[in-house]
């Protein structure tokens, strides 16, 4: 399979930044072809926009296509570790394949920055000096969504997620949140795209409420289905299921609905509004929270790029660990195993003119830092 | 449980099970026909979606888009058979794999370029959309239990053609000894267009009609099309009874499975754990069919081939 390779030097020295002498290699590897290539799309375009707005010479990106297969990100992996000699790598969408990928690459001391992927068993006691997630732990807008479906009252829940880690992390996050009792609670198949009998379930059962981690085109066949089977339940969910990439095939079916995200295109800071006037203009369609993580991604590179050499490995770290960026989500910080503490809000969808998008009704959990951090001793 | 769930999960099982045979169908016919193994007949399920989606966009008319995934199909079809796949009859089967998996790669690439890597919107028409009650007091969706009688109509429909046209004869006969059909005069390089295009056409109508309640998007057809394989092998390849059938038993025993293995596992284990081994062990039960009637019958409950 040919694999494409891309590598970006940008192209305008403005000499703003406090230049570095020695460059900065970067291998971003995540999912641009096939069902879940809309996320790392919108990952590899957040990411490169920050470099363009950069222009930071020292900085190069190669980027690859892991497919979504777990054996293709490893054999990248190795690839850009051993013959293009990267110094840091990023990029991955899927937990599965962050799992199969990233022990192994800190092992060999690169540095590895997740846009996405943040499989609980890297942010406890598989953490790492050079791992670093710039998104959020798993659990993080599950257990947002928990603690929204206490307030809105909610007291019998239908959980349901797919198998595979982050689906598990999704519905132990709920849990840990949520005070009420569990109609059902489902595992649904990887990759399933006909829910009917989930939803006979859902029916059938005396649940007042559903909460669902389907991220995709997998979110995209349950809302459609759930409109059409007539159930009339109050649905909750992370912000996975009504991103900016998917809500225009769902429609109508996903208005009203409400979910948790750390990031809005709405949130009221500078960062944001120049990154969302900036992404639109450049891409021609709205940001979504991927691409706002890629962006967050890129500018915590170049941050620490202007403070310390790559090759000096702690003092890289530290600079990576002080997180001193604009961040799109405003304030950032770190927590001890290099998971962000930060704001969890409750958003919406709703319609502007002919485009589905979200909009902010209130914050779910403040400076919110995940349940793993007391087992990370590094 | 109760029976009413039991009865809703039966009509899911079989609504899948009919949404596969519309795939089979055409993957055993082109298969029992010209000996062709197609692995880009998930791209013409994906090619009749994307038709349809963009026809349903621009017009608003849900009837036209599933004339415009049969016509989509059916020509993305003819074409293929007209330039590549021609070429493959002589071939081994490892070639045709080959060949037809760089078509999968084709199309996907080539509808992304076209169409852009985000799903397309394609929504079930409101006179079809919302829950029916059934008698019994099932509340079952409408577009769903529609879906069953357009693929029995289907069925019925190659029934009759493959046994009672002169192109039925013709096929039939194709598959039982080419070289005689030829040596009788029939236009034997126009059968095979005009076979590979009805299969191709039934792919593009089966993801036009499940796109309407999926996701349509790039990649949509490989997940079906592994189903597709396991039902003809199944069914016996090369037997249209057979993929009805063994479509059916894939579609209840998926279903089926999902609902029951959770349940009867939470006899032996807490729940959590009885949900998550239930599911690992529900997507393993259609292989599980599949050995079990590989054992009893090598060649597929219909199979005429040994």
């Amino acid at each position: 399979m040919k694999l494409v390779t891309m590598a970006v030097t940008a192209a305008l020295a403005l000499g703003l930044t406090g230049a570095q002498a020695e460059p900065v290699k970067v291998g971003l590897i995540t999912t641009l072809s096939g069902g879940g290539a809309g996320l790392g799309i919108d990952v590899r375009d957040g990411f490169m926009l920050a470099v363009k707005q950069a222009g930071n010479e020292d900085l190069e990106v190669v980027i690859e296509d892991d497919q979504r297969k777990p054996d293709i990100a490893v054999q990248l992996a190795d690839k850009m570790v051993q013959s293009e000699k990267v110094d840091v790598l990023t990029g991955i969408i899927w937990s599965n394949l962050a799992m199969a990928v990233v022990p192994s690459v800190t092992a060999q001391g690169k540095f590895y920055l997740s846009p996405n992927a943040g499989p609980s068993a890297l942010a406890g006691k598989g953490c790492h000096p050079n791992y670093f997630n710039v998104a959020w732990q798993n659990d993080n807008l599950h257990e947002a969504a928990g603690a929204y479906a206490n307030f809105a009252g909610h007291k019998k829940s239908f959980i349901l997620a797919p198998n595979y880690p982050a689906g598990k992390d999704a519905l132990t996050g709920y849990k840990r949140f949520y005070e009420g009792g569990l109609a059902g609670e489902i595992y649904t198949k990887l990759g399933q795209t006909d829910y009917a009998a989930e939803l006979a379930q859902i029916r059938a059962s005396d649940a007042d409420s559903v909460f669902f981690f389907l991220p995709g085109g997998m979110g995209i066949s349950f809302l459609k289905q759930y409109k059409d089977s007539g159930i009339d339940l109050p649905v909750v969910g992370p912000a996975f299921s009504f991103d900016q990439g998917i809500l225009q095939a769902v429609g109508d079916a996903a208005l009203g609905v409400k979910n948790t995200s750390q990031w809005n295109k709405d949130l009221d800071n500078p960062t944001n509004k120049a990154f969302v006037e900036s992404f639109q203009a450049e891409y021609g369609r709205l940001p979504s929270l991927y691409a706002s993580q890629g962006f967050d991604t890129a500018n915590l590179l170049l941050s620490a790029m202007a403070k310390a050499d790559v090759n000096d490995a702690d003092a890289f770290r530290e600079a990576l660990e002080a997180g001193e960026f604009a961040s799109t989500r405003g304030n950032f910080k770190f927590g001890p195993n290099h998971h962000p503490i930060q704001d969890i809000y409750v958003r919406e969808v709703v319609k502007e003119g002919d485009v589905y998008t979200n909009k902010i009704i209130g914050t779910a959990l403040s400076s919110h830092a995940d349940a793993y951090w007391a087992d990370c001793n590094m | 449980m109760s029976l009413i769930l039991l009865i809703e999960q039966v009509l899911n099982g079989l609504q899948f099970g009919i949404m596969l045979f519309l795939m089979a169908a055409g993957l055993t016919l082109i298969f029992g026909v010209m000996g062709l193994i197609n692995l880009a007949h998930g791209s013409l399920y994906m090619i009749g979606a994307f038709c349809a989606a963009a026809v349903a966009g621009a017009t608003g008319s849900f009837l036209l888009a599933l004339i415009a995934s049969l016509a989509g199909a059916a020509i993305a079809g003819a074409l293929v058979e007209l330039v590549v796949i021609r070429r493959l009859y002589d071939k081994d089967h490892l070639d045709q794999v080959l060949a037809t998996f760089a078509l999968i790669l084709i199309f996907s690439e080539g509808t992304r370029w076209v169409f852009g890597s985000f799903p397309l919107f394609l929504d079930v028409p409101d006179f079809l959309s919302g829950p029916i009650t059934l008698p019994g007091g099932i509340e079952y969706p409408l577009y769903r239990l529609t879906l069953i009688v357009v693929g029995l109509l289907v069925a019925l429909g190659l029934y009759l053609l493959i046994s009672r046209t002169r192109l039925g004869v013709q096929i039939r006969a194709g598959e039982n000894d080419r070289e005689m059909i030829a040596a009788l005069g029939i236009d034997i390089a126009k059968l095979y267009t005009i076979v590979f295009a009805l299969g191709a056409a039934l792919a593009g109508l089966a993801g036009a009609l499940v796109g309407a309640i999926q996701s349509v998007q790039v990649g949509m057809g490989e997940p079906v099309l592994i189903l597709a394989f396991v039902v003809i092998v199944i069914g016996g390849i090369g037997s249209i009874k057979g993929a009805l059938i063994g479509a059916i038993l894939v579609g209840l025993t998926d279903t089926l499975g999902g609902i029951f293995l959770p349940e009867v596992m939470k006899l032996f284990f807490d729940p959590s754990t009885a949900t998550s081994i239930g599911s690992s062990l529900a997507s393993m039960a259609i292989y599980v069919l599949m050995a079990a009637v590989l054992i009893l019958r090598p060649s597929g409950l219909f199979g005429a081939r040994a």
